[in-house]
């Protein structure tokens, strides 16, 4: 299944709820343009809720790091929520758990930023 | 008596559909030989990165150029070939994904995960002169007689 992507306000934190696969073409680069746009409008507190991305390649896992190191650039702050089993093992064998902040449930989540 | 090789042999275009296909093909083989869901997943998620990489580096997205992906069984194992019309490359050069230094990289993961998701994964020049991906991976059941996974 295609990517899609939802945005919405939580407080002053931007969840953005994807459901479908991140993978190399369409699905990376609407996550890449969705983070983006988000930064230029002034969002630096974002949340990518990922309960419904049930498959991510390399090409997806280089366009989450790429959101992260975009928002951080801004000196934003970028989480993940909801990580699916396969999301959560591809994250894991690429160490990605000691870049990203993943965070268990969405309440929490939206706690935790500064 | 000696068990017959079966092999499955696609060319497929230098396009990005190419890559959704050849994986639901390699999925489908590595189903009707017996593995798991959960290994089926990651063979195909092995045979996309390959593909991705020979769309992108070895074909350099040239439609002109074609992708030939063949899956072929021995006794005990399954082994994918993708085969592109590229110079190749050495997989003792490609940079760890896991090292402190590489872990913002957006990008140089598809290599590792191929080689997470399989048993074996090696380089090699292709016949036709190409750059020849071979992966394989133990089948949960040998192969019988027959050409047919045995069963349990």
């Amino acid at each position: 299944m295609a990517l899609r992507g939802t945005c919405r306000d939580v407080g002053d934190v931007a969840v953005v709820d994807f459901s479908g696969k991140i993978t190399l073409g369409e699905g990376s680069a609407m996550l890449r343009k969705m983070v983006r746009d988000l930064v230029d409008t002034g969002h630096l507190k974002i949340l990518l809720n990922l309960g419904d991305v049930d498959y991510i390649d390399s090409s997806g896992i280089g366009e989450l790091v790429g959101a992260y190191t975009t928002v951080r650039g801004a000196s934003g702050e970028l989480k993940l929520v909801y990580l699916t089993k396969r999301v959560h093992d591809i994250i894991q064998i690429t160490r990605l758990f000691t870049v990203f902040d993943v965070q268990a449930d969405e309440d929490a989540a939206v706690r935790s930023f500064r | 008596m000696a068990a017959k090789t079966q092999r499955l042999e696609v060319s497929l275009d230098t396009q990005l559909e190419s890559v959704d296909l050849a994986e639901s093909i390699v999925m489908r083989v590595a189903e009707a030989a017996g593995f798991g869901e959960d290994d089926v997943h990651k063979l195909g998620m092995a045979l996309r990165e390959g593909v991705v990489n020979a769309y992108n580096y070895g074909n350099c997205q040239d439609k002109q150029k074609k992708i030939l992906l063949s899956v072929e069984f021995e006794l005990e194992t399954m082994i994918v070939h993708i085969v592109d019309e590229g110079c190749g490359f050495d997989l003792s050069e490609v940079a760890d994904p896991l090292a402190e230094e590489n872990l913002l990289r957006t990008s140089g993961r598809g290599i590792f995960l191929m080689r997470a998701f399989t048993d074996d994964l090696a380089v090699r020049r292709a016949q036709t002169g190409g750059c020849d991906l071979v992966m394989s991976k133990k089948l949960p059941h040998p192969i019988s007689g027959n050409g047919r996974p045995q069963p349990e």
